[in-house]
């Protein structure tokens, strides 16, 4: 399992030809994505194409039925445990005990993966440095900005040290100061640490050149790669266009989503 | 598509490529220990919270049962032995709402989206989730057996034989302290970190101060055992908490906590021996009377009247002990904590088949 785990062939995460539904709405259409080590990959998709239930599947909320995912190659049906210790969440909505101080958080986080007390207490130091808010570790989360919440989260998230990052709209509602700032620090530990990132984001303006665009629309995955090839098989100028190209909606949807 | 950013090996031998480690005993107890120090914590950061849960059943006791006390005659039925003031009476049945009200407020807020968040970073915890949710729920009990000790601890005050200005007197720090949180919350004088100190050091003072009553007034042990009526109180709160686990993954919105004051507390509460003995309800309603024998809280009430007296359960006449009690509450315990994490299993559940709490699209 070890070896698997530090191989880097494997991919940090791989979800293969997953279908799931509620009842007789079919939600996810047979997605298959893959995220290798050290690889920032956006999910983009509208309110509605998915994205969160592909999530609860990954995070184990509920079990998929078809297909097989895996974290740095434990299957998360099989082998639960193994796979929830290598990944690291960020849910869309805000998690932290707003009544608690940054530390005890962290602290908590740490303890549902079983750390000791001590390891927990400097990692948590090692945490918040890397996200930037060391020195606010006795304070309380009602005191953060939004983004600041957002950076402890992320904080928390690596806890655990995962292989494999996911993150749920991590931007929405901050400012362009914050969003920056958050997606600047996930950027660097894929850089620094090799992790492998997937980032669920209907704001189009968040990819960057080098990443790994995954087009989700409806529960089906209609584009899977890098943004030269997004453009070059939609024939668009902007990833924003070829967004809307490939899903075939209008600006005014997009907007209202 | 050209995948060339793959990270070459020694990028990846970081300490996050660490592998999966075994999670033995150690890891389970810190697990365990973590989630009940968060419940508690939380519990003692609210405030708000911490005060109506105290207020709630000393409301019951003084004014309620104070008027009642006329109204309703207690006959001497096990486990007391002489008649009692309708006031020791209710005790059991004001433990009993204490821990319901716990029970309710904590598994229910769930159901909200304000607390799915926190629920669903409990679920990716890499333990079982069984022993996730039990340990969820004895967090939840901790805030309720040390919300029931402080009633107790009122209580005994209350029902010592001191003067009516000795009473007062032992309520003058803490009514002092109270008047500064409602001042500094409008005018926010004192700092965060000193109110915090305030009330740690008030704390303080007033277990000195009722310490000293009790040596200066040679004031005697408690009427009940306030040691037996742990384990009651512990089962009790596990039977509450699973109930209401059960409940918030099986009803996917609840308008708001009102709801089920109206639809699970207050039903559960009255229709119970919590306020009245049962053979009361019997002469008055036979219907009633059968609908408090299905309603677990009876039991569960009845389970903490006899433990406050270390007893068990009432003695037969052919000498044995009356277990009903004790099996009736361990039974509804162990199956709605069964429907629980049958509702919360990732792969049969009901969250699995309704896509919530929080899934959705």
């Amino acid at each position: 399992m070890s070896q698997a785990d530090t191989n880097p062939s494997v991919p940090a995460l791989s979800v293969a030809g997953v279908s799931h539904s509620f009842g007789e709405k079919l939600v996810l259409d047979n997605v298959s994505v893959t995220v290798p080590h050290g690889t920032f990959a956006v999910l983009l998709g509208l309110n509605g194409a998915g994205k969160s239930t592909l999530f609860s599947l990954i995070t184990r909320l509920y079990d998929n039925v078809s297909g097989e995912i895996r974290v740095l190659g434990n299957d998360v049906r099989r082998t639960p445990g193994k796979a929830l210790q290598r990944l690291g969440v960020v849910f869309q909505s805000k998690t932290l005990d707003a009544d608690l101080t940054l530390e005890q958080n962290l602290l908590y986080h740490a303890a549902l993966h079983g750390l000791g007390r001590g390891e927990a207490k400097r990692r948590a130091a090692e945490a918040l440095a890397t996200v930037g808010l060391a020195d606010r570790e006795h304070e309380k989360v009602r005191n953060l900005s939004g983004g600041q919440a957002r950076r402890v989260e992320i904080a928390r998230s690596l806890m655990h040290r995962p292989g494999c990052l996911l993150l749920d709209e991590p931007t929405v509602g901050l400012d362009i100061g914050s969003r920056e700032s958050v997606i600047g620090i996930v950027r660097g530990l894929v850089q620094q640490h090799g992790l492998g990132v997937l980032w669920a984001t209907h704001l189009i303006d968040e990819i960057a050149d080098t990443d790994l665009i995954i087009v989700l629309h409806k529960g089906k995955v209609l584009f899977s790669g890098r943004l030269p090839g997004f453009l070059a098989e939609t024939g668009a100028k902007s990833a924003r266009d070829a967004f809307r190209i490939i899903t075939g909606t209008t600006s005014t949807e997009e907007e209202a989503a | 598509m050209n995948v060339d950013i793959v990270r070459p090996d020694a990028a990846f031998s970081s300490r996050y490529a660490e592998a999966p480690r075994r999670l033995g005993f150690l890891a389970y107890l810190a697990c365990f220990r973590g989630i009940v120090w968060r419940e508690v914590l939380r519990f003692l950061h609210q405030r708000e919270r911490f005060f109506s849960a105290l207020v709630r059943p000393l409301v019951w006791l003084f004014i309620f049962a104070a008027g009642f006390r006329q109204v309703l005659g207690v006959s001497i039925i096990p486990p007391y032995e002489t008649y009692v003031l309708y006031e020791v009476y209710v005790v059991p049945g004001l433990l009993g709402m204490i821990l319901l009200f716990n029970a309710m407020q904590s598994s229910l807020s769930m159901v909200y989206d304000r607390e799915t968040g926190a629920m669903r970073t409990l679920l990716v915890s890499p333990f079982p989730r069984s022993f996730l949710l039990l340990s969820k729920l004895i967090g939840g009990v901790a805030v309720a057996a040390i919300q029931s000790y402080v009633f107790l601890a009122i209580f005994y005050f209350w029902e010592a034989d001191i003067s009516h200005e000795a009473h007062l007197a032992m309520l003058a720090v803490p009514a002092l302290l109270f008047a500064v949180l409602i001042v500094n919350a409008a005018t926010e004088f004192i700092s965060e970190t000193t109110v915090s100190r305030l009330i740690i050091a008030v704390g303080l003072i007033e277990v000195a101060i009722l310490a000293g009553a009790v040596f200066y007034w040679q004031l005697p042990p408690p009427s009940m055992n306030y040691i037996t009526v742990f384990p009651a109180l512990l089962l009790a709160g596990l039977m509450l908490g699973s109930l209401s686990l059960f409940i918030s993954s099986v009803i996917k919105q609840l308008e708001n906590f009102a709801g089920v004051m109206n639809f699970v507390i207050f039903p559960m509460f009255f229709a119970s021996s919590a306020l009245y003995p049962l053979w009361r309800i019997k002469e008055s309603s036979p219907l009633l009377y059968e609908i408090c024998l299905f309603n677990p809280f009876t039991y569960a009430v009845e389970l903490i009247r006899f433990a406050l007296y270390g007893q068990i359960g009432a003695r037969l006449e052919d000498g044995s002990l009356d277990l009903t009690n004790l099996y009736v509450v361990t039974a509804y315990t162990v199956f709605f904590l069964g429907a629980a994490v049958y509702a919360y299993n990732p792969s049969k559940g009901l969250i699995a088949r309704r896509g919530g709490p929080g899934g959705g699209a």
